[in-house]
């Protein structure tokens, strides 16, 4: 499939949604694949069954704070540079580039690198949604290294890491990352087309793509966006979707910590919600709580939308006196196996709650 | 007692207000000059009212004339654009997600220079100095008037965009210069872009605020006069000339909160013709929709906090072409009363059409009895069809709103809209903009930083806002009015501390004596 400018809105409003809240405004990443598109160079995005075995396939993202990222804008070639570190490294070319996540601006970098280097795109990725640390990855569940990884900023200056485990990995480029400015650009869990079938989280750019169709084409019939939302998402692996509160936005509270985008909004209930919900964040959306009751927890999504729109919001944008709704999605299968809780689930934030599946709580009274 | 103007592309209005009552109205065509306009309007209702300037206490103009000038891209001066920023931010070069018509209509002079900060306070670069002062040189020697400078993460340090300035002013000490800290907040493009377009617009802001002086001070109205920005509040005139970009959007605010005023209505869309363009916005609940994501102005992405509106180039001045199948975008705006046929001009506008269909009594309804009459039904058809198309693009959902209508430009829609559920067009609806500035509230707002060790955040905040009201109810308002609208807070990591920076606004309902 080649990407097309239509679809590329679609990509990015879709990850937006997916993104719960983090993985910054794709806003950035959509215009540098525009501009990309409007030097004449093009983007292909391939299934992941159309990655030949024994193929070289090298992830790419940016890492980093999305508060840093809409006000230092990339020179634009970092990922590539790290890219072209692994693969002389590694001693070997690239088959295709591929996102490690699918939600937020880390959906839309790949595709600038495939877009300069001519590489293919896979369609699939390894968090199926974000999350703000390197080994939250199904790759790194499934037996993937993050390592070796290459990380650079806008001089082109590149550190080159390899570590014992992923949590080192992640610990290392993180402080590298506050170094280079907060956000940096990243080339990492290099694996082979088999590893990519195996471990990925496979069609999320192509889900990305139809949940932005759906919302941009229920606006453009006056149909209900959230309605449209309930009807697509059971068709996917993403099963169950649920509105878990309405009300405005009281308090935001945030602050730039070890690098990362962490605080919490208030949210005052309206209609027929009463009291005030809390959600907590670091990037991302991790748990959402009404007087200290846990409403929905991480990893099953909580997504944040205008009320009136459904325009999904990121938490950088949130401000006082906005109407929003909240909606909960299950995330895949593959993500709430017990090995993959162990990265994703709400122990690693520090979140004393145990995983609980939206579809239970919302059994609850 | 109060007067409200609306000076808008083809005609101003006042209203002269008191208390709740409006006791004078009137609508004249806005002059090239701005003042003679005002001039002629205020004579009119101070005459109408019976009362001597003396009486008034308060004077309040809303203006479209900035964003008209971007709509139209008329009137914008080239500007230099220098950015402090290299290596990064290199990718979108300045005005890269433009209408190319509007950038290319300002020139694309850029320069992009080493320089900006990164969250944490160190630099990305040091300012490279030579390269703005080789800016500053070619800058002059292009004779551009006005330049804009943005630096990154300048909300937390200024100084760069300062030392700039500097430099540019030292090689060319006349030129206006805006700065982006003073214009925006964090998010780099929006902020670029919004101090691009208050640079472009440096030479009208002083022609537009001194034809107000001029006019104000020619009827002896020595009352305090304010212009009304994008969050409904109001600004003072010397602010107003250096910063015209926080007007844009004001109309809309204006028309609005006039339209909820006079047609009591709570959930309805607001459908607000001028001479030039039609802005559609959505009331809910009594309040305008804000938009949640970045607001586009003339094609522009920005970050202003603004009722989520959208304008088209519709008004009682747009030009008609091709039998009535073409109707705008552009308008002979306030020359309407020369060039329009119905007051012997030469030009088909929509006001000609509603005239020759017999929907208003405006000029000399026989210079246009010639008209085709299926040419004029080809023309209503286009404009109640541009008008149902974009009262359908705003709607959130599949249920019909009832339409306000407001504005000078409301005589041209007769007809039922078949995406809204009724057509209501109030007592006053020409005005309604005067109206909505007049009623404009009066804000107040505290921008301080607070070390978090010292108190907590929650302390911190109460006190901003609470500094935030009392400055609100001393710029006038009536304290039981007065509420926050607005809370933002910028970390400054690079101070010791637990620095933070926290900007509280309030607004309430101007106190009437």
């Amino acid at each position: 499939m080649n990407l097309t400018e239509e679809l590329l809105i679609d990509i990015c409003r879709g990850a937006a949604f997916l993104g719960t809240g983090g993985g910054g405004d794709p806003y950035i990443g959509r215009q540098m694949v525009r501009q990309a598109m409007e030097y004449g160079h093009q983007v292909e995005i391939i299934d992941p069954n159309e990655v030949p075995d024994d193929a070289l396939v090298i992830p790419t993202a940016m890492m980093g704070a999305p508060t840093v990222l809409i006000e230092k804008l990339p020179r634009g070639d970092e990922a590539i540079c790290s890219l072209k570190r692994l693969e002389k490294h590694l001693g070997k070319k690239a088959f295709a580039t591929m996102p490690i996540e699918i939600g937020g601006i880390n959906s839309t970098m790949p595709l600038v690198v495939g877009a300069y280097l001519d590489l293919p795109v896979v369609d699939a990725d390894g968090m199926g949604r974000a999350f703000p640390e390197l080994y939250q990855e199904t790759f790194a569940v499934y037996g993937i290294s993050c390592t070796p990884m290459a990380i650079s900023n806008e001089y082109g200056d590149t550190t080159l890491i390899e570590t014992h485990d992923n949590f080192m990995a992640e610990w290392l480029a993180r402080g590298v990352t506050i170094r280079m400015g907060g956000a940096a650009y990243i080339a990492e869990y290099s694996m082979t087309g088999a590893e990519v079938k195996r471990t990925s989280i496979h069609n999320t750019l192509t889900l990305a793509i139809s949940i932005g169709r759906c919302l941009r084409e229920a606006r453009e019939q006056h149909r209900d966006p959230f309605g449209a939302l309930f009807t697509l998402m059971p068709q996917t692996p993403y099963k169950f979707i649920t509105e878990i509160y309405q009300g405005k936005i009281v308090d935001v509270q945030r602050t730039t910590s070890a690098g990362f985008s962490v605080g919490s909004a208030q949210i005052q209930g309206m209609e027929r919600f009463a009291g005030l919900m809390e959600i907590t964040f670091q990037n991302e959306h991790l748990v959402a709580r009404v007087d200290g009751d846990v409403k929905a927890i991480v990893p099953d999504l909580i997504c944040i939308m205008d009320s009136e729109t459904a325009e999904p919001i990121t938490t950088e944008a949130l401000r006082y006196g906005q109407r929003v709704k909240v909606l909960s999605v299950s995330c895949p299968p593959i993500m709430r196996t017990p090995e993959a809780l162990k990265s994703f689930g709400p122990q690693i934030f520090g979140i004393e709650e145990p995983f609980t599946p939206i579809e239970d709580l919302t059994k609850q009274p | 007692m109060r007067i409200g103007i609306d000076v808008g592309g083809t005609n101003t209005d006042a209203v002269i207000m008191d208390g709740r009552s409006i006791v004078a109205h009137a609508k004249r065509p806005t002059t090239p000059d701005v003042s003679g306009g005002i001039i002629s309007v205020l004579k009119t209702v101070l005459r109408e009212a019976n009362i001597p300037p003396s009486e008034i206490q308060a004077v309040m103009i809303g203006t479209t004339h900035f964003t008209n000038a971007v709509v139209e891209r008329k009137r914008l001066l080239s500007v230099g654009i220098i950015r402090l920023a290299l290596p990064a931010t290199k990718c979108l070069p300045p005005m890269c997600d433009w209408p190319h018509d509007l950038s290319s209509a300002l020139g694309n002079h850029s320069y992009l220079v080493h320089g900006g900060f990164n969250f944490d306070g160190r630099v990305i670069a040091p300012l490279d100095e030579a390269a703005v002062a080789a800016a500053a040189k070619d800058i002059k020697k292009k004779g551009l008037k006005t330049a804009a400078i943005t630096s990154v993460f300048s909300p937390v340090n200024q100084d760069m965009e300062e030392r700039g300035a500097e430099i540019l002013l030292q090689e060319i000490p006349d030129i206006e210069v805006t700065l982006s800290h003073q214009i925006g907040r964090i998010g780099f493009l929006e902020r670029e872009n919004a101090t691009v377009m208050n640079a472009c617009l440096a030479e009208l802001a002083k022609i537009v605020v001194d034809s107000f002086r001029t006019a104000l001070s020619e009827l002896k109205i020595e009352a305090p006069f304010y212009v009304s920005q994008n969050d409904g509040t109001l600004m003072t005139s010397d602010y107003v000339e250096k910063y015209p970009v926080l007007t844009f959007a004001s109309g809309p605010t204006n028309s609005m909160r006039g339209a909820v005023f006079l047609a009591g209505l709570k959930d309805a869309m607001v459908v607000d013709i001028g001479g030039t363009t039609s802005d559609i916005g959505m009331l809910i609940k009594g309040f305008p929709r804000e938009s949640s994501v970045a607001v586009d102005i003339g094609g522009v992405r920005t970050n202003f906090r603004m009722p989520d509106v959208l304008a088209i180039g519709l008004g009682g001045g747009s030009i008609i072409r091709n039998e009535g199948a073409n109707v705008g975008p552009d308008s002979v705006g306030f020359k309407l009363t020369e060039e329009a046929l119905v007051f012997g001009g030469q030009t088909l506008t929509a006001t000609d059409i509603a005239v020759a269909a017999g929907l208003a009594q405006i000029g000399e309804p026989k210079k246009v009895a010639h008209l085709n009459p299926k040419f004029v039904n080809a023309a209503l058809d286009r404009i109640h069809d541009m008008i149902d198309t974009a009262v359908d693009r705003m709607r959130t959902s599949a249920e019909p709103l009832p339409i306000i209508l407001v504005g000078g430009g409301s005589i041209l829609i007769s007809r039922n809209i078949p995406s809204a559920s009724e057509v209501t067009k109030p007592d006053y609806a020409p005005v309604a903009n005067a109206i909505g500035a007049a009623i404009a509230q009066v804000g107040g707002e505290v921008e301080r930083m607070f070390s978090l060790d010292a108190i907590s955040r929650d302390e911190a905040l109460d006190q901003a806002k609470q500094e935030a009201v009392s400055k609100t109810i001393d710029a006038g308002a009536r304290e039981e009015t007065v509420a926050v609208v607005d809370i933002e807070e910028v970390m400054i990591s690079y101070l010791p501390g637990n620095a933070t920076r926290i900007r509280v606004k309030a607004a309430g309902d101007l106190a009437m004596s």
